[in-house]
């Protein structure tokens, strides 16, 4: 829905691409359209507006880097300049010496207070060994004991809750009870209210002075507009804040919120929460936030998600198989399916950085999809090994069982030709050439999650290839080698390799695939011997 | 006093951020220019109107270079009359002819749907209507729970389960026979709250649709989405991605009594054209008002009249 700042700052900064300066006049526009996109991304408007001239003040400073487009010299300004305002990386809460830690839960109705509560309780006797009380000081909204109650039982966890108390008596005797019992952590869930609500903030306020909290959270809507700023400034004046966490960032939100919370209360962001169930809390990470704020992709969830699906055995074989050049139509429809396993391709897609705008309004249709898939299941295994094999014959049955016309094979083969060549070139220039200069490569390296990405995920990482290694540049690499790493590094090749066909005998495809045919029909052959020499 | 005129007091207790913004950035006799105007626009962002300023800011400059609009009062006056265009609808009527009607009720976690189902409730009954209310939430702990001591408060029936996840269709379907077999003429559904981007919760949603259709024909009649007011750009992404699973036929914006004004609802509008029903304004289960797009403008605007 949204342009991203990428796309915007490259028509900005289209008119320079011959002389890669930065002017006066281009800085001032290239700041507009950043102010903009924070903007969409929910960013307080005046937040964005201080917070642009800080970035002017960092572009200016700083040098310009020879081989690197001012659009991505500015993105990694605002990157570099969010992820500082948001941390730091790892606040934690405040545990107390002796007795019970107590943590209060504070904000508007629907923030997501109960749900966040259990979330944190589960999170802390996990991580932390605690042992904790919840409190159900939510005597407004109906059943609403009732729900911290049910979520008690399911994580078999004690509820303190006296009737005809009111919610700050409630709460002190919530954190007595705790501390001649042995628990060591008391969750007061507040009920939520307005900001503007004077009465209710007082009694928030009785809460806060009787319980004495070491921990003092405002839970917010990750979708919550530029109102963000009024609420948590008025929740920042009556409490004494600690930190905020954020929920429902499961969804497409932006959460340009992080950043006017941060901006105005000055607190950290301690977690967010990231799904429906109770485990899903997580530790908050600037760095992803500020990618998402920018529209640079969700790297990292797309890694995630990869982890989840994929096992990192699969992954490395066939990792394998591509580096040693033993690649077969096996191969390529074992990749195809791993790479449906992450989703949808069209959501695949638009969770990967820097992608061409023509990349992700793509249209994918996963029918196609369907019908790729069909291609090779009507192929015998023996096929699938050996390509060599599918002369005319088979290749006229091929089409008949898959209910295609024959062309639909022949541009399956190409493709899969292409592929392997590539995967050759790859071989020659070694991987790390795909991703473009190192000097480019360094100077993004804070844009892309890269050293964050290493560290958290390992093996697998590797396989997936390069993904935060440069946005733009890497994306390519991505899009290659999460499809077998075959395609010429534009991403229009990605979409007609997924999708649909080239248009058939046009000239240029015609002759990129008769060029070496004999060539590689030879080499073929030589592989699968070497290929079945090892298996023996 | 009034409907209309309660709803104004209400939304225009605090001061608009706007209003204010839109004096500020006159203060010292400023001239209208493109600087003034790009300010203009950063500042209806304020209200989150989003992308939508842009148009709304590019009519005020075409505007000014006719020579119609010449001053403060004059970009007061015109902003009004295009944000009100812009929110052109007709009454919303719809149809109680056939009964039971059936309104089934989304949105995202946390919008506020039990609690304007209440409302809701608590209207149809003064309209001397007969009501009965679907427990569909069987996902939230003690949604249930919730949703029959409202019931019990405005007198309405309910129909629900007692163990966590029950199927919600099957909930959705027995609540619109129970409404047939007792002749009660609105039946409301609560759903769970889930995010627009969970495909198959929106299949869910889809299926709740069918099952319910089957036993009266048309049902849902009405699908009326909740838009949290103070959510900002994010709500168009809900009301598409809702719109595109089940058709949505109608808005219902909540907690309208805060500080945010619900500007994202241009947006929608814009993208979808969807009418709004109602507007929740304030935690009191009487605090539903019809939507009266002058009164929004105004409150948006910072206008007391």
């Amino acid at each position: 829905m949204f342009e991203t700042l990428t796309d915007r700052l490259n028509t900005t900064f289209s008119f320079l691409r011959g002389r890669k300066t930065l002017t006066s006049e281009n800085i001032a526009e290239g700041l507009s359209e950043v102010r903009s996109a924070l903007l969409d991304a929910d960013v307080h408007f005046a937040v964005a507006r201080d917070f642009s001239a800080r970035v002017e003040a960092r572009i200016q400073g700083s040098a310009q880097v020879a081989e690197v487009e001012p659009s991505q010299q500015f993105v990694h300004a605002f990157h570099q300049e969010l992820v500082e305002l948001m941390g730091p990386e790892d606040a934690q809460l405040n545990f107390a010496k002796k007795g019970p830690t107590v943590i209060l839960m504070a904000g508007l109705q629907g923030a997501g207070k109960t749900t966040t509560c259990a979330k944190l309780a589960l999170y802390l006797r996990d991580k932390r060994g605690k042992r904790p009380l919840f409190v159900a000081a939510d005597i407004k909204r109906p059943a609403a004991v009732e729900q911290l109650k049910v979520l008690g039982r399911r994580l078999e966890m004690p509820v303190f809750f006296e009737e005809g108390l009111g919610p700050p008596a409630l709460c002190k005797r919530g954190v007595e009870f705790a501390a001649k019992n042995g628990y060591d952590l008391v969750l007061l869930d507040t009920a939520g209210r307005l900001h503007i609500d004077d009465e209710l903030m007082d009694e928030l306020n009785e809460i806060a002075r009787t319980t004495r909290p070491h921990n003092q959270v405002l839970v917010v809507d990750a979708m919550t507009g530029q109102d963000a700023v009024n609420s948590a400034k008025a929740f920042d004046e009556r409490l004494s804040l600690t930190g905020c966490i954020l929920t429902k960032l499961d969804g497409d939100a932006r959460g340009g919120a992080a950043v006017s919370l941060k901006a105005v209360t000055g607190r950290p962001i301690l977690f967010i929460g990231t799904g429906e169930n109770i485990e899903d809390l997580d530790a908050f990470h600037p760095e992803r936030m500020a990618g998402r704020i920018l529209g640079l992709g969700d790297v990292v969830s797309l890694v995630e998600k990869a982890q989840e699906e994929i096992s990192e055995h699969e992954a490395q074989a066939s990792m394998e198989k591509m580096l040693l050049g033993s690649f077969t139509l096996e191969d390529m429809l074992a990749q195809m399916r791993m790479m449906r396993k992450l989703g949808p391709m069209k959501k695949v897609m638009a969770m990967m950085p820097g992608m061409p705008k023509e990349a992700r309004d793509m249209d994918i249709d996963e029918q196609d999809m369907n019908r790729l898939e069909a291609l090779f299941t009507s192929m015998t295994a023996e096929e699938r090994l050996k390509p060599a094999l599918l002369d005319m014959g088979r290749r006229r049955r091929i089409a008949r069982g898959a209910g295609q016309p024959i062309g639909a094979v022949n541009d399956l083969l190409k493709r899969f030709k292409g592929m392997k060549q590539m995967m050759k070139q790859m071989n020659k220039l070694g991987l790390g050439g795909m991703f473009g200069a190192d000097a480019k490569k360094e100077t993004l390296r804070g844009l892309s999650s890269s050293g964050e990405l290493a560290s958290d995920t390992g093996g697998l990482m590797n396989t997936l290839g390069g993904l935060g290694s440069g946005i733009g540049a890497g994306m390519k690499g991505l899009g290659n080698k999460l499809l077998g790493g075959g395609m010429p590094s534009d991403m229009g090749d990605l979409g007609s390799m997924l999708n649909s066909p080239p248009p058939r005998g046009t000239s240029a495809t015609r002759k990129a695939s008769t060029k070496s045919k004999r060539e590689k029909a030879k080499k073929d052959k030589r592989k699968q011997a070497k290929r079945n020499r090892r298996r023996k | 006093m009034g409907l209309l005129d309660r709803l104004r007091q209400r939304l225009t207790r605090t001061r608009s951020i706007l209003s204010d913004g839109i004096s500020a950035i006159f203060r010292g006799g400023r001239k209208i220019d493109a600087s003034l105007l790009d300010e203009l626009e950063e500042l209806l962002y304020t209200s989150d109107l989003g992308p939508a300023a842009t148009p709304i800011v590019a009519e005020l400059a075409r505007l000014h270079k006719r020579g119609d609009i010449n001053g403060e009062e004059d970009v007061r006056d015109t902003l009004r009359e295009i944000l009100l265009s812009k929110l052109d609808q007709t009454p919303s009527e719809f149809d109680f002819s056939s009964t039971p009607m059936v309104i089934l009720i989304v949105g995202v976690n946390g919008s506020g749907k039990t609690t304007t189902i209440a409302k809701l409730c608590q209207r149809f009954a003064d309209q001397g209507k007969s009501v009965i209310v679907g427990a569909a939430d069987t996902f939230r702990a003690a949604a249930a729970d919730q949703l029959e001591v409202w019931a019990e408060r405005t007198g309405a029936d309910i129909v629900r389960s007692h163990k966590d996840g029950a199927d919600p269709a099957a909930i959705a379907f027995d609540t619109v026979e129970a409404a047939v077999s007792r002749g009660k003429d609105v039946a409301i559904i609560d759903t769970a709250g889930r995010l627009h981007t969970q495909k198959n919760l929106m299949a869910e949603l889809e299926k709740i649709r069918r099952v319910v259709g089957r036993r009266v024909a048309n049902a849902p009649q009405e699908t009326w989405l909740v838009i949290d007011a103070t959510n900002g750009q994010n709500a168009i992404s809900q009301a598409r991605e809702f719109t595109s699973s089940v058709e949505v036929t109608g808005l219902l914006i909540a907690k309208l009594d805060g500080t945010a004004r619900g500007g994202a609802l241009f947006g929608i509008k814009e993208a979808l054209g969807l009418p709004v029903r109602f507007v929740g304004t304030g935690e009191s289960v009487e605090l539903l008002e019809e939507f009266e797009p002058g009164a929004f403008v105004d409150a948006i605007l910072g206008r007391i009249e």
